[in-house]
């Protein structure tokens, strides 16, 4: 038995050394790759998950558009560090008086990895199957164009190819967003050949016209994509590749990022940054804000009905303390819903400030001067925008005490969570929003108008006035004038305060210095066409 | 030995069916709904609706889980409702990275902890006995997590030693076939990436094997204490025999059984408990893999991931009852 164990070890051993050799001279190329020519080899980027899929139109989550962005692009795509609008794979657009016509000119020339040519058809033929989609198919869709083609919310009447580089949108309303999100992540233009070819599998085989082609997904390990040599843009991208490494603990992707085994992170803990800056091989990049994190009122359930009680909560959160102790400064103080990346923030409304006296008075005009006791409802899982709830609620918790309100910290499941605060069960949670296309529809309406509730309008605020600012600035395509529209509508619910809106947080990334021109987005995802690393 | 065999698996068609319609039913008694957590936080009420009623979940549960079983008596495990693959694809990568780890756990914690054991019962009541069982006692209570993220700490960063995470080198890649690294890089005849594979286990391999190889050494000392005072211990100590060839051959032996007990439960835990030990070194196993699922509330991956776990910790329970035979010629099946 023991000899004939020792037998089989000493034989694998000499079968792979044999083999060894013959396998030297592949590993060797490989290592010559590697190194490739300047600003060029390969960046591993360290992420907290894995995508669930990678056809853009399909997901849902941040972590796949991660790797999305690589692969594929949108017709129009956002400047490097707000969400304005500029050309992508179309390289110009007219918009009709009646603003119900979009005609977008192609690029010409660009072929998908598959070698199938880029051109009005294979526009048309994206958005046809996104239209005959529906929810479980294509979520997306539905939330940013009005619905599905058998819908009659369903902003987009038809989509046309004019000529082999024309295409044609036209709106059956006007959608002053339209172009915006023209260039979100999931409507990214993919190969018909290959969805035709692929078919429910081409979230595994995407192919699309970007700067990396996809080459190789190990589930919760490693996703690889290559340099597309042909790429359009020339001279791009610059890297050989991008594998992206899925360290779902933060401090064991932090160790990675130390020990340089990935080249890039993100989602690093607030407490890690000093750890960071205190490195000289590595740097911080910051995202610029596209969130918000508030603590919204139930504006249905005493004794949140009150605006006064609403405002004095609003007095008695002081966010410069919760910036300094939970965000490690990596945050700003939220006045209004709106960060400042998007067009429309009112700069005007100012905070109302950590205050008790003038707390403890709207009490005592709402009859509460004695205190009250409350459910505070604590997310249970961590997002950019809230790190730690249950932390930030026991902050919150203790400044209430002082005018004795009674603050009892609840807790669920995640799914749980969401579907009761939509319910309306809560009377005061703590959540937060990440926007989807950069624009203040996407925030304000959603989240605060009375045609949401029993959607995101958790708080189910129900302001007549507020609902119509926010349509009128729905049909209007003068961004001048809709942003003075939003601004009046963020008067009036800083008024009301149907919610305590928290912070705008800025999520960090942590890179070797080796990295180069790298623009985090607020969208919270971006291609790396231009990035380089030095050697 | 062969009818007991036989008699074994054939017990086992039972167990596992009254298993899979228990967490069957648990999972759908704890709330949370898939669509939900798969359309997050923007979906619409009408989105989650349509995804619920699109994804079988608004059909009666008996109606639910026959079809279920009809997939499962023709060999297929279902698709995942998060990822819409074919869990059987998605399961194999996840449980070989899993059994590679758990392999090299055990063999560090059998190792070390079977050694340990004997030279504690050996040397009972001395410095060196007291040492181990100090260690052993910290071993247990030690939280993975921390001790993780120290080992990465010390050994990968300061002393620039060993990878921190992963399976692989990810600028070298190694090309799956069994998904068995250790393996797949021997077929493959590449022993630098053999080497690779090897260093990237040791680090999560001790992190996951301290709890079982404190166990182990515990009970390897109490079980040869326990032999060790028998009377033809004695015999052979008053011939003369050395002290190694006592302990080794003639008390080992006997002590063996209730230790490769022990042994077998922990190899079993492992496959299914690693879950901290994978989160903390990147490690694609099937422990985060069906806690992923838990929290997605993704049923399909919840009940067949629990499945084949449950299978393999009976087939390990039923290898380690086999091995009684082979230790102790006495008992016959």
């Amino acid at each position: 038995m023991k000899k004939s164990l020792f037998a089989l070890v000493a034989f694998i051993l000499i079968l792979s050394l044999g083999l060894a050799g013959c396998n030297s001279s592949k590993t060797s190329s490989d290592g010559n790759g590697k190194k490739g020519g300047d600003g060029g080899g390969v960046m591993i980027y360290g992420k907290g998950g894995d995508a669930v899929g990678l056809d853009p139109a399909h997901e849902t989550d941040g972590e796949s558009f991660i790797v999305t962005e690589q692969i594929f692009e949108p017709l129009l795509s956002y400047k490097k560090e707000n969400t304005d609008v500029q050309p992508g794979l179309a390289k110009s657009w007219e918009i009709s008086k009646d603003n119900l016509k979009y005609t977008l000119k192609l690029e010409e020339g660009i072929k998908f990895h598959d070698g199938t040519d880029f051109n009005a058809e294979a526009v048309v033929k994206n958005f046809e199957r996104w239209m005959n989609g529906d929810a479980a198919k294509f979520p997306y869709y539905a939330s940013m164009f009005g619905g599905y083609k058998k819908d009659k919310a369903h902003v987009i009447k038809e989509v046309k190819a004019v000529d082999k580089n024309t295409v044609q949108f036209t709106l059956k309303r006007p959608q002053a967003p339209f172009l915006k999100n023209l260039a979100m992540s999931p409507f990214a233009i993919s190969s018909p050949a290959a969805i035709e070819k692929y078919g429910d599998k081409i979230g595994q085989n995407p192919v699309g016209t970007g700067p990396f082609k996809f080459k190789e997904w190990k589930r919760d390990a490693t996703i690889t994509v290559v340099k597309n040599d042909s790429y359009w843009k020339k001279g791009l991208p610059k890297l050989d590749g991008v594998t992206f490494k899925v360290i779902k603990d933060n401090s064991a992707r932090m160790n990675a990022l130390t020990k340089g085994e990935v080249d890039l992170i993100d989602n690093v803990n607030p407490s890690e940054l000093d750890k960071i800056k205190s490195n000289n091989k590595l740097q911080v990049f910051e995202r610029p804000s596209m969130n918000v994190a508030y603590l919204g009122f139930n504006t249905e359930k005493a004794p949140f009905n009150k605006k006064e009680v609403r405002q004095a909560i609003n007095y008695l959160v002081n966010k410069d303390e919760l910036i300094k102790n939970f965000y490690n400064g990596t945050a700003e103080a939220a006045a209004t819903p709106l960060p400042s990346a998007i067009a429309g923030q009112n700069k005007d409304v100012k905070d109302y400030g950590y205050n008790e006296t003038k707390a403890k008075e709207l009490l005592k005009k709402a009859g509460l001067e004695k205190g009250f006791k409350m459910d505070l409802w604590a997310m249970p899982v961590s997002r950019p925008y809230m790190p730690d709830g249950k932390k930030i609620a026991e902050a919150i918790q203790a400044n209430l005490k002082k005018v004795n309100i009674d603050a009892n910290i609840v807790t669920f499941d995640w799914g749980v969570y969401l579907e009761k605060i939509r319910k309306g069960e809560s009377p005061a949670f703590l959540i937060g929003w990440t926007g989807d296309n950069g624009d203040a529809d996407n925030f304000l309406y959603s989240l605060l108008d009375k045609d949401t509730i029993n959607s995101n309008n958790y708080s189910r605020y129900n302001s007549p006035a507020v609902h119509k600012l926010l349509i009128e600035a729905q049909s209007t395509a003068d961004e001048a004038k809709r942003e003075v529209l939003y601004k009046k509508a963020e008067k009036i619910i800083h008024e009301d305060a149907p919610w305590v809106p928290l912070v705008h947080a800025k999520p960090i990334l942590g890179g070797t210095s080796k990295i180069k021109d790298f623009y985090p987005h607020p969208k919270g995802s971006q291609s790396f066409v231009e990035v380089s690393m030095t050697k | 030995m062969l009818s007991y065999t036989i008699r074994r698996v054939g017990q086992l068609i039972p167990v596992l069916l009254g298993m899979v319609f228990i967490v069957f039913m648990m999972i759908r008694a704890i709330p949370g709904n898939p669509a939900q957590l798969i359309l997050g936080q923007q979906a619409s009420k009408q989105a989650i609706e349509e995804l619920t009623k699109q994804l079988g979940l608004t059909e009666p549960w008996y109606t639910q889980f026959v079809e279920y079983m009809k997939g499962l008596f023709q060999g297929d495990l279902g698709m995942s409702l998060k990822t819409r693959n074919p869990i059987s694809d998605e399961l194999w990568p996840h449980l070989a990275a899993t059994i590679e780890l758990a392999f090299v756990a055990m063999i560090i914690a059998v190792i070390i902890g079977v050694n340990a054991g004997i030279i504690s019962a050996w040397l009972q009541n001395s410095w060196f006995d007291y040492g181990v069982m100090l260690i052993a006692l910290i071993g247990i209570s030690m939280p993975i997590f921390w001790f993780g993220l120290m080992e990465q700490y010390f050994v990968s960063i300061q002393l620039d030693l060993l990878p921190t995470t992963g399976r692989e080198d990810v600028r070298a890649p190694i090309e799956a076939i069994t998904n068995l690294y250790l393996l797949d890089t021997l077929i493959q005849g590449n022993f630098s990436q053999f080497i690779e594979v090897v260093k990237h286990l040791i680090l999560p391999g001790i992190a996951l094997g301290t709890i079982p190889m404190a166990i182990i050494a515990r009970m390897t000392r109490s079980s040869m204490l326990e032999v060790m005072k028998s009377d033809y211990i004695r015999t052979a100590r008053a011939k003369g025999l050395k002290m190694p060839l006592v302990v080794y051959k003639h008390s080992l032996k006997n002590a063996m059984i209730p230790v490769v007990t022990v042994i077998g439960l922990q190899a079993g835990l492992l496959l299914g408990g690693a879950i901290l030990t994978e989160t903390i070194f990147g490690w694609p196993g099937i422990g985060t893999y069906i806690y992923d699922a838990i929290s997605s509330r993704d049923y399909p991956v919840i009940q067949s991931g629990i499945l084949v776990i449950a299978t393999l910790f009976v087939f390990i329970n039923l290898i380690v009852d086999l091995l009684y035979a082979a230790i102790d010629p006495r008992i016959k099946y």
